[in-house]
């Protein structure tokens, strides 16, 4: 009896420290971690979706926010959509300051607003397809793309392409991740769904229709988009020091990356749909580090991607699940944070890595959900500092400011 | 189509009891009533539109949720005078359905127009968000068709819901509605824990669940309006019973207190035409088993008369606010069950 006790004693040991070897080698540490619902807008102030979030020099935080209503109004034989995307200022205490941009031709769909080094806000918008820069006090002092004229070729030429994301390749790349599998087989009959950000198309594939009636911009193939600044749902912006301008597209039908010197020529494109290393899949967020190295989010393949200044691939990180908002840290020691966030139809996921710039894990924090400290539908993040974060959720109409412990 | 098709069931669903009908509507009773004329004053050039959703919560102020130049949330107080609108230009408002208030005074909203539930705190934050509004620029280039959903429904996703009801611990039920045809239970921090129903008239089915109550002990009451009956639920969502002989109940509430009763709605049709208005609209009091005690009310446009129900609130069982579509009105009615004769 004593002997059969010992044994089972010394076999519970033996699966103990190989389980604990076994979870050493997988489990990701967890990052203490506080946050607070940060903006206190005026009682008649709607915040919705939030689509963008940054911080300037100054400490105050930019939102771009999906809210009000989208109003048609009918012209000669057409109809014209207006709205209803904002622009809002807060301080760095979440006290509403104004608004910028009220009624600007592009703010239709938020997706993305940053601010450079100079301060300057630039805003991503996905059905107006451009990108505006506003210098600090508000001012329209660049413009990228051109919004479509009426309600209709804005559905029109920014159709989400065919579910790409739920390609076999895509999937292959995600399965060391432990990833989900993508929501197209999961919901058993269901119209499929493109990234997990897209909007469901309505059932009876309009939006699949109106995707084949949309030729390929500029003829060019893979995804790759006209050579210059006409993009097709346009995700995010990002600059190096010299202050040339990246800017990822997209959501509809094309998947790379626009770069351009800092007065808006075009310099080259790169990318194009695909799953080998190097091409993208709706890339969703782009950040660039001190170096000059872009990491873009590329969401549909489940990665990381880094490239160098020039377009050349360097590195991937498959082991992050869907990285759907990517932000880096300033100062000497600069750290990548990424979102696997979840999405529409369920509250699976949704924790915040963060990494060192060669793509090794440092830690995690947080998961979906609805409560104070839980993220949904996360699609922004800014990494103020190392440890204080803004993160903006699209289901949860929110920006938590979140404070890690060291 | 829509409207023949809805008269059609209520035809076939009266002709298939005429004997329970016709002693239904000899046998119960008329409860005489009062209604207060101008009981929500609002402030020149603010406007009721469609009285879609209306709540009270526990000091007695109402909350309007109305189809007027935009869908808008109004807060009243007791006595009718306006205090606020909430959340002006919200994205989760576009086309009103149904407002509650919960036990600690949060108020939510249903909208059908984004498919999406929202919980704003009493000082009027949203707190909690459930649903998605869908991309504004599909509905653009196709008609909006209606169209019921055939697949199975999603957990965190609505198809035109309806209206929406608490328990004691907070959990809640959506009914779900035009376009799904089911009911689901969330917990409070919003998770989802169950879904029951799909489309048909069998037993378990619905046909447009339209509004929802729960009791003290945590059941639940459904108006299966397409099918003409209450659909009674335990908390769990297994189906208890099913109560009938009222209608079409557009609209549903339970009273609070030991004994708590059931008012159901059958509504007259919402095309505002006299002549179909004047066929329906009376309202029932029930117990909570199903038993009728007496109606009262009955389709029109003149103040005591309701104009396609469309939501009530009876927090004090002898005194209802009631929201009407067509007349763009809110009334509250003083029932006088004492004065019966």
């Amino acid at each position: 009896m004593k002997r059969g006790s010992f044994l089972l004693l010394a076999l519970g040991a033996l699966l103990a420290s190989s389980a604990s070897v076994f979870i050493a080698q997988t489990t990701v540490p967890s990052i203490a971690y506080d946050s607070v619902d940060f903006l206190k807008p005026p009682a008649n102030l709607s915040i919705g979706e939030v689509a963008g979030v940054a911080s300037n020099s100054k400490g105050q935080v930019l939102v771009y926010t999906r809210t009000g209503t989208v109003n048609v109004s009918v012209g000669t034989a057409r109809t014209f959509a207006h709205g209803p995307s904002r622009l809002l200022r807060f301080d760095q205490n979440g006290k509403f300051v104004g608004e910028i941009g009220e009624g600007v031709y592009a703010l239709t769909y938020a997706q993305s607003v940053r601010v450079d080094r100079q301060d300057n806000i630039w805003v991503v918008d996905q059905y107006s397809n451009m990108v505006v820069k506003f210098d600090p006090e508000g001012r329209v002092v660049m413009t990228f793309g051109r919004r479509p004229e009426t309600a209709q070729s804005i559905s029109a030429t920014t159709a989400a392409a065919p579910a790409a994301g739920a390609g076999g390749a895509g999937r292959g790349a995600a399965a060391g991740a432990g990833a989900v599998a993508p929501q197209a087989g999961a919901a058993g009959g269901a119209p499929p769904r493109g990234g997990g950000e897209v909007p469901a198309a309505p059932a009876g594939g309009a939006r699949g229709a109106a995707a084949a009636a949309v030729p390929a911009r500029g003829g060019a193939a893979r995804g790759l988009g006209s050579q210059g600044d006409s993009f097709s749902r346009p995700t995010d912006v990002a600059w190096d020091a010299a202050g040339n301008i990246f800017i990822s597209d997209g959501f509809g039908t094309s998947s790379r990356i626009l770069k351009m010197d800092k007065n808006g020529r075009f310099l080259k494109t790169f990318g194009g749909t695909g799953s080998e290393p190097g091409q993208l899949n709706k890339p969703a967020s782009i950040a660039i580090d001190a170096k000059g190295d872009l990491y873009v989010a590329d969401k549909g393949n489940k990665r990381i991607q880094v490239f160098d200044g020039e377009g050349t691939f360097k590195a991937q990180y498959t082991n992050v699940g869907t990285p759907s908002a990517i932000c880096i840290s300033p100062g000497a020691h600069q750290y990548l944070y990424s979102s696997n966030s979840n999405d529409p139809d369920n509250l699976d996921n949704g924790e915040i890595y963060k990494m060192e710039l060669d793509g090794k894990i440092v830690g995690k924090f947080g998961s979906a959900g609805h409560l104070v400290k839980e993220f949904g539908m996360v699609n922004s993040l800014d990494c103020q500092s190392e440890n204080t974060l803004f993160v903006g959720e699209l289901t949860n109409w929110r920006v938590q400011k979140v404070t890690l412990k060291k | 189509m829509k409207r023949f098709i809805q008269i059609c069931i209520v035809i076939m669903a009266t002709s298939v009891v005429p004997a329970f009908a016709q002693r239904g509507a000899q046998g119960i009773k008329e409860i005489p009533y009062d209604t207060v004329p101008n009981f929500l004053k609002l402030p020149p050039n603010l406007y009721m539109g469609e009285g879609i959703g209306v709540a009270r919560d526990s000091k007695g102020h109402v909350y309007t949720y109305t189809r007027s130049g935009a869908t808008r949330l109004f807060e009243f107080d007791e006595k009718g005078n306006f205090v606020r609108e909430i959340a002006p230009g919200s994205y989760g408002m576009e086309m009103a359905h149904a407002v509650r208030v919960d036990a600690q005074d949060n108020i939510w909203i249903v909208d059908e127009g984004t498919n999406m539930v929202v919980k704003f705190t009493p000082d009027g934050r949203p707190a909690l968000i459930l649903g998605r509004r869908p991309d504004p620029f599909d509905g653009l280039p196709t008609a909006a068709v209606f169209a019921r959903n055939t697949n199975p429904p999603l957990p965190y996703r609505f198809d035109r819901p309806t209206d929406i009801a608490f328990d004691a611990a907070g959990n809640f039920f959506i009914s779900d509605g035009y376009g799904n045809s089911r009911v689901a239970k969330y917990d409070k921090n919003g998770r989802f824990l169950k879904t029951t129903g799909s489309f048909g008239n069998g037993t378990g089915q619905l046909n447009t669940p339209h509004s929802i109550q729960t009791d003290a002990k945590g059941n639940v009451y459904v108006a299966d309006r397409g099918n003409s009956r209450i659909q009674v639920y335990d908390n769990d969502l297994n189906l208890v019973k099913s109560i009938t002989g009222i209608g079409a109940p557009w609209a549903v509430c339970i009273t609070p207190g030991p004994h708590q009763y059931l008012y159901s709605s059958n509504s007259s049709p919402e095309s505002n035409n006299s002549v179909q208005m004047a066929t329906s609209g009376e309202i029932y009091k029930m117990e909570l088993d199903g038993t009728i005690l007496g109606k009262f009310g009955k389709g029109g446009k003149m103040l005591g008369e309701f104009s396609t129900t469309h939501a009530m609130d009876c927090r004090n069982e002898n005194e209802l606010i009631i929201g009407e579509i067509t007349s763009w009105r809110v009334q509250k009615v003083i029932l006088k069950p004492g004065a019966a004769k």
